[in-house]
């Protein structure tokens, strides 16, 4: 299966590399900060501070959820998809691609201040993993699913804990969206009710159990559930490499704003789709890496200048996620900084006549600190 | 309205001496003065300083040694000065018993006026004169400039105060022409000390502003410090040189302390009116106020940092460009009757 995945993947490559001689000429005056290099593998410290083009297509493909909101502006505006390649992005495909899949799964934490690019390092890395043919569990934020619910049911399968069918069925389309082909390959390896007349039998290919999920939204939780515990089982057989990459993390071991309808306190064992997160983000399986991202803008109650993971995450967060591989992700250095602003100046983004100028990129800079968020708020209005 | 904070006080103030007829007899004034004298003494006394040499600077000190004011307004504070400073000069009678006036110009209306154009016209014809007999005699006329750019005319203010009587704006103006053309002449040097009456020197500011030498620590590296206030802040900035724009408040990153754009702004303006915006490192200390006033405050203390690095002429530019003075503007007090400072009670027809 393996094998199948990667002829699908050289065809696409091979469409890419024939146009990319059409692409050449045009690309030398704007060599300097573009590189042309599309497939994350081949990713190296050369082309460190440089942006690379997805195209459209596998973004709608790969990240129907992932990516944050004002990226999904600017690739509407500016019509292409780049992501700048950043020394964390390198230094985990790196440890990726040295990994030993036969040990347990190793555990990443991408963490960092606000608007440094932690997302954006994450979907890079769910990008690459895409590409080479793994199977990737994205979720893209899991504080959307400690907040803001509007319908809590009361789960079939365990009486005391809580189902959330808006955010479960949502994930699931997505899910559908971006893992199509093996959905077909894997088959469950148990017999599961969804209540009293319809169930799924032993051996029927897991695009079923999603089905079931996205038809009837008051099991889409325990179809997830499914979901989850099946991969976590067959991961380890090889067949297929399994990522998760959640981000928000730390939204699994803190609190919740959800109420149950006598207005006492949710707590988040009592949620579904929480359990099975947390029971994934264990390291009991081989066979496929966690990638994790701690976000601080969506977390509830913890002060805005928490970006640690001690901090984040709390005493309970850090004991479960513990041992784990930081990875600080820092504001854009010069180099960086350069290559941003000349992509801003050369898709005509910035239209101000003193922008141009050195003392406009010197001011610039002092302002949004080399905040990746900051300089995109700053030079949007611009 | 604009309130002018440029132009000199003389062009505000309001003469009083030239209103009216004498409201002030001499009698009154001279037993203000043999009371200002007897107090001078007693205050002296009270100071336990020698009363023969107790100066007027003396006696201002101990006023507001006694009668300490918070006011704002320095002419509102208790002061005690010699009554010819107090009270304004005012016209003696213009005429005797029999009624018949002193002046030969009295009944023209503005007797000191055209007294004053008659004498400036004599002049005039005094150093035409002068002029004719050099040439007559084949001397060389003298060409001495005089120093137009740091003198003034008086103001029609000035002008009145020193008549005592009220001056018209056409007037005014043509009293002004005929100097002019008296200093226009040549030989005008002759009539110098009768032309120094009537101008005044116009003080160069820079001379109060101190800039500091640069000071250099172990590293080599030259750095220096100033300090600024705005509103109820206090801050200190420490400016380095060979620096990358990185700035630390309070221990801070910039970026966490003022996440506003608008504080950023503000301290970003003393480095980039000078250009030097990626060359200088700082380090600052703020306290009180507000998040604006921080942002003011550390804006000034950069600057007067920064003019250590900066030539003269760069100073001068930034004065001008008003980063190195103090605001003044402070919380107005709020007023008894009404709601603030300025705000009244909603007003109720019954």
């Amino acid at each position: 299966q393996l094998d199948h995945g990667r002829a699908l993947h050289t065809a696409a490559r091979g469409g890419l590399s024939s146009v990319s001689p059409q692409d050449v000429p045009a690309e030398r005056p704007r060599a300097a900060f573009h590189t042309s290099e599309s497939d994350p593998a081949k990713h190296t410290e050369q082309h460190e501070a440089r942006l690379y083009n997805i195209p459209l297509e596998e973004v709608k493909a790969v990240f129907p959820h992932g990516l944050p909101h004002r990226f999904q502006q600017q690739i509407q505006t500016f019509n292409e998809a780049r992501v700048m390649v950043r020394k964390p992005a390198l230094e985990l495909l790196a440890c990726l691609k040295g990994s030993n899949f036969a040990h347990p799964a190793v555990r990443y934490v991408i963490y960092g201040e606000r608007g440094t690019g932690k997302t954006m390092t994450l979907c890079h890395v769910v990008h690459y993993c895409s590409r080479q043919g793994w199977l990737v569990l994205h979720v893209p934020d899991a504080h959307l699913w400690v907040k803001n619910c509007k319908e809590l049911l009361q789960s079939s399968y365990n009486k005391d804990r809580l189902d959330q069918p808006l955010q479960a069925s949502v994930w699931l389309k997505n899910f559908k969206t971006s893992n199509e082909r093996f959905l077909q390959e894997i088959k469950t390896q148990k017999k599961y009710m969804w209540g009293k007349r319809e169930s799924t039998e032993e051996g029927r290919p897991l695009g079923e159990v999603v089905e079931q999920g996205l038809a009837r939204a008051r099991s889409a939780s325990d179809a997830v559930g499914v979901v989850l515990r099946e991969l976590k089982q067959q991961s380890h057989r090889g067949s297929f490499r399994l990522l998760v990459a959640v981000d928000g993390v730390n939204a699994l071991w803190g609190r919740t704003t959800l109420r149950k309808e006598d207005k006492s306190p949710v707590s988040l064992e009592e949620l579904t789709l929480v359990h099975n997160l947390r029971k994934m983000v264990m390291n009991d399986w081989s066979g496929g890496a966690i990638v994790t991202t701690l976000s601080q803008t969506g977390s509830l109650f913890k002060p805005s200048s928490a970006y640690t993971p001690q901090e984040l995450l709390g005493k309970e967060g850090f004991d479960a996620l513990d041992p784990f591989v930081p990875i600080p992700v820092p504001n854009y250095s010069p180099r960086e900084f350069e290559s941003c602003y000349g992509y801003y100046l050369e898709r005509k983004w910035l239209q101000h006549e003193k922008a141009h100028t050195e003392d406009g990129k010197a001011e610039l800079q002092f302002l949004s600190g080399s905040n990746p968020r900051q300089l995109d708020r700053l030079a949007g209005p611009l | 309205t604009l309130r002018l904070i440029c132009t000199t006080t003389a062009a505000q103030r309001k003469n009083v001496g030239a209103s009216g007829p004498e409201k002030y007899t001499e009698a009154f004034i001279k037993k203000q003065i043999e009371e200002f004298n007897l107090g001078k003494r007693h205050l002296a006394n009270m100071m336990g300083e020698d009363p023969e040499t107790f100066t007027q600077e003396d006696i201002d000190r101990a006023i507001a040694y006694l009668f300490p004011s918070g006011l704002f307004d320095k002419q509102a504070r208790p002061m005690m000065k010699h009554p010819t400073e107090v009270f304004p000069e005012q016209r003696k009678v213009q005429w005797g018993e029999d009624g018949r006036p002193f002046h030969f110009l009295f009944y023209t209306g503005k007797q000191s006026y055209y007294s004053l154009m008659h004498e400036t016209y004599e002049k005039l014809l005094n150093v035409q004169k002068h002029q004719d007999q050099m040439i007559a005699q084949d001397l060389p006329l003298q060409k001495e400039k005089r120093n137009l750019a740091g003198s003034r005319w008086l103001t029609k203010i000035e002008l009145e105060e020193m008549l005592l009587e009220k001056v018209s704006d056409d007037d005014y103006s043509r009293f002004i022409q005929l100097l002019e053309k008296l200093v226009a002449l040549p030989c005008a040097d002759i009539e110098e000390k009768y032309i120094q009456k009537f101008s005044k020197e116009v003080p160069v500011q820079l001379q109060k502003v101190v800039i500091e030498p640069l000071q250099y620590d172990e590293r080599g590296v030259a750095f220096s410090t100033g300090e600024g206030k705005r509103k109820t802040a206090r801050a200190t900035a420490v400016v380095y040189d060979n620096g990358t724009g990185k700035v630390t408040v309070n221990g801070i990153d910039v970026l966490h302390y003022f996440p506003v754009l608008q504080d950023r702004e503000q301290l970003l303006f003393p480095f980039q009116f000078l250009g030097r915006i990626g060359k200088h490192d700082m380090v600052c200390t703020v306290s009180g106020g507000g998040r604006s006033a921080q942002a003011g405050a550390i804006r000034l203390a950069s600057a007067r940092a920064l003019s250590s690095f900066v030539t003269e002429k760069e100073v001068e530019f930034m004065r001008q460009a008003g980063l190195l003075t103090v605001d003044p503007r402070v919380k107005e007090r709020k007023k008894p009757g009404q709601e603030g400072p300025r705000r009244k009670f909603t007003w109720k027809k019954r």
